[in-house]
């Protein structure tokens, strides 16, 4: 019992978080799915997203702000693809994915200079911040709400790929790029819809991410994004359940390391984790095999 | 008699030699005449900030382009192997009676500084010998830091360099973050002093020291591109398959790359440790690769010469030319919006755009030569003739087709508008329907 009240805050906290990376997590995987690309610029749009809710905020209130920064974040996630990404389509991968460096070095620097370099303090949402009781651990709201939303997005997320034409594109476009285009499906819409999906779903993982780490940096969006994309590596990159259960693996696994007092290494691990992932089973834990041909 | 003269000619090798040394001899003086008579205080200082940095980003950003543009090996674990090289350095060269004002909190384990012992083997401070002691004992440190760079990367390349393309890339990105988690660790501070500030080591106040070093190092990475292993790294670069088909041992040479880049770029950390005079793993992130990879692309993915040009533009927009976007002026009107911070993104944005238009870079896979240089100016003449002779009549042309180019774009303007817009939208209502009778025309002939 004691044992279960020292460690019960870190594992609550740890599943707040990893619900929080899986919501990243799956626009990364969806994004690699589709376009073979590691969307460096997907953590910044995260920060982005946080900061937007901030200067929304001092203008408008919140039931409007939170609508807003999720409208505004889909169509900077549009707008990205249109402008960094699709004239490349046709270039080297390693292009694309410089391009995509390029484009979080540029939002990072726009956020460092909108904010001078001042951590921002996020809008104080009153129902997520709310304190709890779980099983005798004081917690904030929106650690019961993110695995909750988590599931019920995922889900939707899921219908969605299975059920619709649209999925059914996207899942055939991640099959082949090639031969899905010969079959009639437009590329760009797919895509289009892809980055809509992958925002979105960023936009709400930074209202809950920040609600809970109230600080934002011109830097925030890095590591979170940095471990949002192990997530997807984990669980096999392209698979959206995989992203999920990689994302919780990595927030339990880090506020348990955080717990035993080894807070300097919560980092570190992830990437250790990643290292072992990709040496012994590259494809990760539902990814599928890819045989290279000559 | 112009095609002849337009015909690239080459001179021979002994000349080039002496150009190149009478080059390298003109440069290495006029940075030490401008050094000794530009004042600490006038703006045009910031020249040797710009040659210093300069240069050592020179030399790591060439070591990037050995693995990512000759190698083929796209990895993104730069800052972390200079941080080692910088540590390497510091660590060992801060000198005995500075150790306790360094490790504040901690007991230092590293007991003796290279340089000092040398100096005081060789004669003590300020006498000649003393002096070159010092000297040596620096440069022996940078090796060193050079080999255990070297030798750290040896060991992350066993697991990563198996590794294809894009995890490749993101398992060296995570090892460097590793490197820079555990060089922060308060259980190694006694060696690394934690999260706090290493200082007090030798540095250099000259911009020649960096320009030498890195020059020696660079004309050495040379000569291993030109060698057979460099063509191996091509052949891997170019088809990895056909290259191990040919018989190149494909996991030796991708390790020996790995291990040779990473040994400059230890190099270049602890040079770069020299020039900030501090060191601390804090600014060691990911976001400095980044910044190295785009000098990279922007010099020219697979040449030398562009990562060197690159480097040193890269290092004068960003410490000088773009300064000015930074002081709330513009053409003499106060302007807010240009307030500490703007120059990045101006800057970023510039990144971008080559990026995106000019994917080549500066040079492409180009190298400087000297016939190549004076084929351009031998064949100046005529091309500026040429283009001279030729110009009237394109302005003519130009003129006369403007009119018409203008009306057809703001008649074609419309329907592009919508256009474009219909192609966001998605599917309008007629296209839908014509899927529908598509399938149902399908349906029938089955």
């Amino acid at each position: 019992m004691e044992l279960l009240s020292k460690w019960l805050p870190y594992i609550l906290a740890g599943i707040s978080v990893g619900g929080q990376y899986a919501l990243i997590a799956i626009g990364y995987t969806m994004v690699y799915g589709i376009l073979r690309l590691i969307n460096f610029a997907h953590g910044d749009m995260f920060m982005i997203a946080g900061l937007m809710a901030v200067y929304l905020a001092t203008a408008l209130p919140l039931y409007i702000t939170l609508p807003l920064v999720l409208v505004l974040t889909v169509m900077l996630g549009c707008t990205i693809e249109v402008v960094a990404y699709r004239p490349l389509r046709t270039a080297p991968r390693m292009s694309i994915m410089i391009s995509a460096i390029g484009v979080s070095y540029f939002l990072q620097n726009l956020a460092l200079y909108a904010t001078g370099g001042l951590a921002q303090t996020y809008p104080k949402i009153e129902w997520l911040a709310r304190t709890v009781n779980v099983f005798g651990a004081s917690t904030k709201m929106v650690t019961l709400v993110t695995p909750v939303l988590v599931i019920v997005l995922v889900v939707a997320l899921v219908m969605l790929i299975k059920y619709t034409k649209i999925g059914m594109a996207m899942r055939a476009v991640s099959r082949d790029f090639e031969t899905s285009q010969l079959m009639g499906i437009d590329i760009n819409r797919v895509i289009t819809v892809t980055f809509v999906i992958g925002s979105f779903l960023a936009a709400i993982g930074s209202i809950l991410y920040f609600t809970n780490y109230t600080g934002i940096m011109p830097t925030s969006g890095g590591m979170p994004g940095l471990k949002a994309f192990v997530a997807a590596v984990f669980g096999g990159i392209g698979s959206i359940p995989g992203a999920v259960i990689g994302a919780f693996v990595i927030g339990i696994c880090e506020n348990l390391i955080k717990g035993a007092n080894l807070t300097t290494f919560s980092d570190a691990f992830t990437f250790v984790l990643l290292i072992i992932i990709l040496m012994v089973k590259p494809t990760g834990l539902f990814g599928e095999k890819n045989i290279d041909k000559v | 008699m112009t095609e002849e003269r337009l015909t690239a000619r080459c001179l021979s090798k002994k000349t080039k030699y002496i150009l190149s040394a009478a080059a390298i001899i003109a440069v290495l003086a006029l940075v030490w005449v401008l050094e000794q008579n530009i004042p600490p205080t006038s703006s045009w200082s910031m020249l040797f900030t710009v040659i210093k940095k300069g240069a050592i980003y020179s030399l790591v950003v060439v070591s990037m382009n050995l693995l990512n543009g000759f190698t083929g090996l796209f990895s993104l674990g730069q800052a972390g192997f200079m941080l080692i090289g910088a540590y390497a350095y510091a660590i060992f060269a801060i000198p005995v009676e500075a150790k306790d004002s360094v490790y504040q909190y901690y007991e230092p384990l590293i007991g003796f500084s290279v340089p000092e012992m040398l100096t005081n083997a060789m004669g003590g401070a300020g006498t000649v010998g003393g002096t070159l002691g010092e000297y040596l004992g620096v440069i022996i440190l940078m090796l060193f830091a050079g080999l255990v760079t070297a030798g750290i990367a040896f060991l992350i390349g066993l697991p990563v360099l198996r590794l294809k393309s894009d995890y490749l890339a993101i398992a060296s990105l995570g090892f460097a973050e590793i490197i820079r988690t555990i060089f922060q660790w308060d259980g190694l501070g006694s060696v690394t002093n934690g999260s706090n500030l290493l200082r007090k080591f030798p540095t250099f106040s000259s911009s020649l020291f960096p320009l030498i070093v890195s020059g020696l190092c660079i004309a050495i990475i040379v000569l291993l591109i030109n060698s057979s292993y460099g063509r191996a790294f091509k052949a891997i670069r170019d088809d990895e398959i056909a290259a191990e088909a040919m018989g190149v041992n494909l996991f030796k040479h991708k390790q020996l790359s790995f291990v040779i880049s990473s040994f400059f770029t230890g190099i270049g950390g602890a040079m770069l440790a020299m020039f900030q005079a501090t060191v601390n793993a804090t600014p060691f992130t990911s976001n400095m690769t980044y910044e190295l990879l785009l000098i990279v692309v922007i010099g020219g993915i697979g040449s030398v010469t562009g990562s060197v040009i690159g480097s040193f533009l890269f290092i004068a927009c960003s410490e000088w030319w773009l300064r000015f976007l930074d002081e709330g002026q513009f053409l003499g009107m106060d302007a807010d919006f240009m307030r500490p911070g703007f120059r990045k993104v101006v800057f970023a944005l510039i990144i971008i755009c080559i990026v995106l238009f000019y994917s080549r870079g500066i040079m492409g896979t180009r190298e400087f030569s000297w016939d190549g240089v004076f084929n351009f100016f031998r064949t100046l003449p005529t091309r500026l003739v040429a283009f001279f002779k030729a110009l009237p009549g394109r302005l003519v042309a130009f003129f006369k087709a403007l009119p018409g180019r203008i009306v057809k774009f703001f008649k074609t303007l419309p329907s592009r508008i919508s256009g474009k817009v219909k192609k966001l939208t998605g599917k309008t209502k007629n296209s839908k329907n014509n899927h529908i009778n598509n399938t149902d025309k399908r349906e029938e002939a089955q």
